[in-house]
């Protein structure tokens, strides 16, 4: 299954206490009224969704995925750098006199090990243009590529070794 | 301001464009494709609508608009794939059954 | 002084982001009219998605100042990075699924990655002919359950 419903209490109440943190800060950038009247129905709706939340067994890894080391900010700046240099060799494709295609179906396989690492991986993968993960198989995506430039093997070994230093906390 | 109004000179020309794949697109998919680039073109349009009219309270439409462009390009994929909204993904039957 | 150097300087820096920004989109929507089939569509419309629409929602943070429009922004930027490979996604996997293959693939490792899937429902196993590459795709995603 998708979801480990086994955990101990304390990882659940981590889980809660993170969920209420981050609903009262979207409550407050969402809201911008700072009256004590608003904070209160704030307060309230936010401790019912967290308590609604809790009895559908929502508190998860993948719902609350407090598990991600905080490094996956620095992988986002790596990633965004990659995301533009992939943009300008597709426009580079785009706006080429004859487009010279040569479509791809390739196969990249993964080394992460929970179920968010490699979502992690795949909508990486999909977000860099040039490149989209189209399937998932056993221990492998089918990634479709737009040229053979797209289709570095290191290119793919570096994204899902940085995907997997920052998949999980404790090992 | 100069910026803003030819930023959205920009983004109009390029929204006539993926309408223009919206209309001629040969496959369904196509459809679905221009429509998403759609709605992300309309969340900018929508921000910059705020900046131009200096109202801020665009920008929470622009926040809903970008939530409900994605749940309804999910929608429209679900429904050609399974012919119905309600049956759940697990469910075994493929696309034809 | 200081203040309207700042404005200056965020000025030129919305400036740049939108200039950039804007030739993305430009450019990702001119290759969505002029690439040749679907799966090449796909990314050009990842240009616009990722590269484009998050430059210039960039772009608009300078200009508000520091203020709560600033995190609406940052939120808005957030929904995007986070939903849009998710669509593309949605829409690639819906397509493949449904048979439609890229025309004249120069390498295909279709068969060694998805051989022992049981879950990924592919009606044409074996390579579409290359004469009418979107031809059986149309006839079973239009009217195959219609």
């Amino acid at each position: 299954m998708l979801r480990c419903i086994q955990q101990d209490a304390g990882t659940e109440m981590v889980k809660a206490i993170s969920l209420t943190i981050a609903l009262i800060a979207l409550w407050l950038t969402l809201s911008g009224h700072f009256t004590p009247f608003l904070l209160a129905m704030g307060l309230a709706s936010v401790l019912f969704t967290v308590y609604l939340a809790a009895r559908m067994r929502l508190l998860d890894d993948e719902a609350v995925p407090v598990q991600l080391r905080p490094a996956l900010v620095l992988y986002w700046v790596w990633l965004a750098v990659e995301i533009f240099k992939a943009s300008v060799a597709v426009c580079r494709v785009i706006l080429a006199r004859e487009m010279k295609l040569s479509q791809q179906l390739i196969r990249v396989p993964w080394n992460q090990s929970t179920e968010m690492g490699r979502t992690i991986f795949a909508n990486s993968i999909t977000l860099t243009p040039g490149t989209i993960t189209v399937e998932t198989g056993k221990d492998a995506f089918l990634v479709h590529a737009l040229t053979e430039d797209f289709t570095g093997a290191d290119g793919f070994e570096e994204m899902g070794g940085k995907v997997t230093e920052v998949e999980v906390r404790h090992r | 301001m100069i910026l803003f109004i030819a930023g959205t000179a920009a983004l109009v020309v390029a929204m006539l464009l993926v309408l223009a794949r919206l209309y001629l697109g040969p496959d369904l998919y196509d459809r679905v494709l221009a429509l998403n680039s759609f709605g992300t073109l309309t969340v900018l349009l929508l921000g910059y609508i705020g900046f131009l009219t200096e109202r801020p309270d665009f920008l929470d439409i622009a926040l809903l608009y970008a939530l409900i462009n994605f749940v309804g390009t999910i929608a429209v994929l679900k429904f050609f794939r399974y012919r119905a909204l309600g049956r759940g993904l697990g469910s075994q039957d493929g696309p034809e059954a | 002084m200081d203040m309207s150097l700042l404005d200056l300087a965020c000025n030129i820096a919305t400036g740049i982001a939108f200039a950039t920004g804007s030739f993305f989109l430009l450019v990702g929507a001119f290759g969505i009219v002029r690439l040749p089939d679907f799966w090449s569509r796909l990314h050009a419309a990842g240009v616009i998605d990722t590269a484009g629409a998050e430059i210039i929602l960039i772009g608009m943070m300078f200009q508000t100042g520091w203020d709560i429009a600033t995190l609406k922004l940052i939120l808005i930027a957030f929904l995007l990075f986070i939903t849009s490979p998710t669509a593309t996604h949605a829409v690639s996997n819906a397509a493949f699924v449904a048979g439609l293959r890229p025309q004249d693939l120069k390498k295909d490792e279709t068969e060694q990655t998805l051989s022992d899937v049981p879950t990924a429902a592919i009606p044409y196993r074996s390579m579409l002919p290359e004469s009418e590459p979107a031809a059986p795709s149309k006839s079973s995603s239009g009217e195959g359950s219609a």
